[in-house]
């Protein structure tokens, strides 16, 4: 998928990445994709969590082994 | 997408453990990270948790000062709730967070009020162990009752008592 930012979480622990997510959104455009690379398999439902209570737009995931890619788009408003 | 309210977390912080506060800072952060208003209510042991870590807090009478001296207090010399083991249990936890990255307390308070998490100190518990604003670290600016916690958590849709 592609991404307009990609944001790497690799060896960081819930709730960094959704921390992480929240701060590097802040600083996007709407319409934007963010992606984020992460192992800790928290982030599978921590981040469709995160974007349904936040409005932005979970788009999906790709895992390869122990990587975990999960792209949002960030909402207007 | 339409925006969605937001009832925001309220959380008491009654214990001093360094296992609790984390759970509680991680819950505030996450919380936080979700553009949710967050307040934490720290309360009797609690305060253990934002007590300034250098110099000697509080004052009064010798049970007061007894209070202050066998329960020092701040981030940095809080305990494990189990296996503390002497201190060395701890010290293995704090090892094994930074081998993980995960941020130490103190880091995750610094972390919470720049994610805008409210921080308030129950009063009453501070008199009665002898603390004033000044024993403090400086990200709780706010000094409040009990009442005030009920009115933050009557507005919030998740409280937890930690």
């Amino acid at each position: 998928m592609k991404a307009d930012r990609t944001l790497d979480c690799v060896g960081l622990y819930c709730p960094m990445p959704i921390v992480k997510t929240s701060q590097e959104m802040k600083s996007m455009q709407a319409g934007e994709v963010l992606e984020v690379i992460a192992d800790d398999k928290g982030i599978k439902s921590d981040m469709p969590a995160w974007a349904a209570k936040t409005g932005n737009e979970f788009l999906g995931m790709e895992e390869n082994g122990e990587e975990i890619r999960v792209y949002v788009r960030k909402s207007a408003g | 997408m339409t925006p969605l309210e937001k009832k925001g977390v309220t959380i008491v912080v009654f214990s001093g453990e360094l296992d609790r506060a984390l759970a509680a800072f991680n819950i505030a952060n996450a919380a936080a990270s979700m553009d949710l208003p967050v307040t934490m209510f720290f309360t009797f042991w609690g305060l253990n948790v934002i007590k300034k870590e250098e110099g000697k807090v509080g004052s009064g009478g010798w049970m007061k000062r007894m209070m202050n001296v066998l329960n020092r207090g701040g981030a940095k010399r809080l305990k494990l709730s189990r296996m503390n083991m002497g201190g060395m249990g701890t010290a293995m936890m704090k090892k094994l967070m930074a081998g993980h990255n995960i941020p130490s307390l103190r880091e995750m308070i610094e972390m919470a009020s720049g994610l805008g998490v409210r921080m308030v100190a129950c009063t009453t518990s501070m008199a009665l162990m002898g603390l004033s604003e000044e024993d403090f670290i400086p990200e709780v600016r706010e000094f409040v009752g009990a009442a005030t916690y009920v009115g933050d958590a009557l507005d919030s849709e998740v409280n937890l008592f930690i």
